[in-house]
């Protein structure tokens, strides 16, 4: 019996997550004639921070979601670790330990914290139809389990313990990223994508969430890849930097190393520098 | 006064029955957004098949009944692989429009098989009346109510609690990211359509158990269709109360005001209730009507 939700990574859930690392190599990703992506590679490498920059339309949104498997490249491949990822549909990236974010906030409306909190952790369990239909005793411990633990790492991590049984419809726009951020984790990644975590909010709470990502690395030991707008973020929290421009990588390294190269502060921190 | 708790009882205990019509319906529309007007017509299939399997096959009542069921079922997961997932992105009134197509060609069928005659397939359940204090109920009512309740009392469960019910819920409001917490949506997808057509179909056999069994049971989803609207498309509770009121007010203007007023007093009730609330008794402010 199929079941509608992919099996566990492994058997030792309390076992300390470790990173994979990310490759992305050569990937080619035609619309009709748009050419989004033109030979793209560049690696994240396991356990540390890597930031994808680039202008708007440079192709930093087609990147992530031909990583999470909504785009199917028209060359190239994927790898997550060892693994070829490439042809492995949506779903079944999530049980291998690929969790993202959206740009949009994606939650589930109607739905409290906690709720949408625990959505992240169906991967990880079994669950057939019959199975669900009966709602066997089995599955009630698991459940029990999956909520103690998705309780006390990820929700007391993110300090989002006063609002667990809160709608997310009422929720602050910077609280409700976090939640965002809160239901990733409960998949239990070894490679976290953020797709724009601070877009759209202000310093303070721009600085939590920086706090939060870096936090969640050197705890957790996940990879994480972000694409932010928010130079000073990037350059802070990253220490692998991958910059695109029309759909090409023009440059990577450091952030000191990415900073000082002519390419890119013709591109894009020119820009951002002028005001 | 005893009267009236007769009529009222008899409405509420048909009722029930309609709201598992409605209910195959809601999960649909719930699920996947498709406005299914197949409805009526997955019924009477599964009826005339249960029918077919219990008469023609001789098979115990209990057996066909599965049996349909399970027809049914892969029928449904069919249709929803080859005719409506081609159509997914296209605009909903595409979707709509096919799932009348599919309503035509289900109906012409089973009237070529079938003919247009009135069959009375077995009873499933004993139809010993039974006393409530001093109101007789027909068994057959009573049986498909509690049938009816049950299945109902679990989908609610099997939505509210449940992981896999979750997960639909999940792929309902947003499948792009349902996807990426690893849920298969294609197979919530295929699922939705297999439990509505199995809901669909035990509605059928009952009501074909205790009122005859004939091309024209397809008509029964109509006066479905206004318990829907007045419930809220995408409620299932909504769905549920509307049809107990709706299964009142028949049985209520049937009795006191004649057999023939029970197509008209239900829908002029409905209107009125839409005119006060739009948008049905339960249903969420921003769906559109047709």
């Amino acid at each position: 019996m199929t079941g509608i939700v992919s099996t566990p990574i492994a058997a030792n859930e309390s076992a300390q997550i470790t990173g994979l690392s990310l490759t992305v190599e050569g990937v080619d990703l035609r619309f009709g004639g748009i050419h989004a992506l033109r030979n793209v590679s560049f690696k994240a490498k396991a356990g540390e921070v890597t930031a994808v920059i680039g202008p708007n339309g440079a192709g930093k949104t087609s990147v992530f979601n031909t990583i999470s498997g909504f785009y199917r490249p028209n060359a190239g491949t994927v790898h997550l670790g060892d693994e070829d990822i490439t042809k492995v549909p949506v779903h079944a990236r999530a049980k291998r330990g690929l969790a993202r974010t959206f740009q949009n906030i994606a939650l589930f409306h109607g739905l409290s914290v906690l709720e949408n909190i625990k959505l992240g952790g169906h991967h990880t369990m079994h669950a057939g139809v019959f199975s669900a239909l009966v709602y066997s005793k089995s599955m009630q411990e698991k459940e029990l389990a999956l909520r103690e633990e998705v309780e006390r790492r990820v929700i007391d991590f993110l300090e989002l313990d006063h609002i667990r049984h809160q709608s997310v419809d009422v929720l602050p726009y910077g609280l409700q990223k976090r939640v965002e951020l809160a239901r990733a984790l409960a998949m239990r990644p070894r490679v976290l994508m953020l797709d724009e975590p601070v877009a759209g909010m202000n310093r303070e709470e721009t600085e939590d969430m920086a706090r939060f990502i870096l936090d969640v690395q050197e705890e957790w030991g996940v990879t994480v890849l972000l694409v932010e707008h928010d130079m000073g973020m990037v350059m802070d929290i990253s220490s692998h930097v991958v910059v695109l421009n029309f759909g090409q990588v023009i440059a990577t390294g450091t952030p000191a190393e990415v900073r000082s190269h002519p390419q890119v502060i013709e591109a894009y921190l020119g820009a951002e520098e002028a005001h | 006064m005893i009267e009236f708790a007769e009529y009222s009882l008899l409405g509420l205990l048909s009722g029930g029955v309609m709201a598992l019509i409605a209910l195959s319906f809601v999960l649909i529309y719930k699920g996947t957004g498709v406005v299914n007007f197949a409805v009526g017509e997955v019924m009477m299939l599964g009826a005339y098949l249960y029918y077919a399997a219990a008469v023609t096959f001789e098979l115990p009542p209990v057996v066909a009944f599965l049996i349909s069921i399970g027809v049914i079922s892969i029928l449904a997961m069919i249709v929803e692989r080859t005719v409506l997932r081609p159509l997914s992105g296209q605009p909903a009134v595409a979707v709509m429009m096919a799932t009348i197509g599919m309503s035509s060609i289900m109906h012409g069928t089973i009237e070529t098989i079938w003919g247009g005659d009135t069959y009375q397939p077995p009873g499933l359940l004993p139809r010993t009346p039974v006393f409530l204090g001093e109101v007789l109920i027909p068994g057959a009512v009573l049986g498909n109510f509690a049938i009816a309740a049950i299945l109902i009392g679990g989908f609610l469960a099997f939505f509210r609690y449940s992981k896999t019910g979750i997960a639909l819920r999940a792929t309902a409001s947003d499948p792009v990211t349902a996807a990426t917490l690893g849920i298969n949506i294609n197979f919530a997808t295929r699922l939705t359509w297999m439990l509505a057509g199995s809901v669909g179909t035990v509605a059928g056999v009952l009501i074909a158990s205790s009122a005859g069994l004939a091309p024209s049971l397809s008509g029964a989803a109509l006066g479905v269709f206004a318990a829907i609207i007045l419930g809220g498309m995408d409620s299932v509770l909504g769905a549920i109360v509307a049809s107990l009121i709706l299964g009142w007010v028949e049985s209520i203007s049937a009795g006191y005001l004649g057999g023939k007023s029970r197509d008209v007093i239900p829908y002029v009730v409905v209107l009125l209730i839409l005119v006060v609330r739009p948008y049905g008794i339960f249903g969420t402010r921003t769906i559109e009507r047709l």
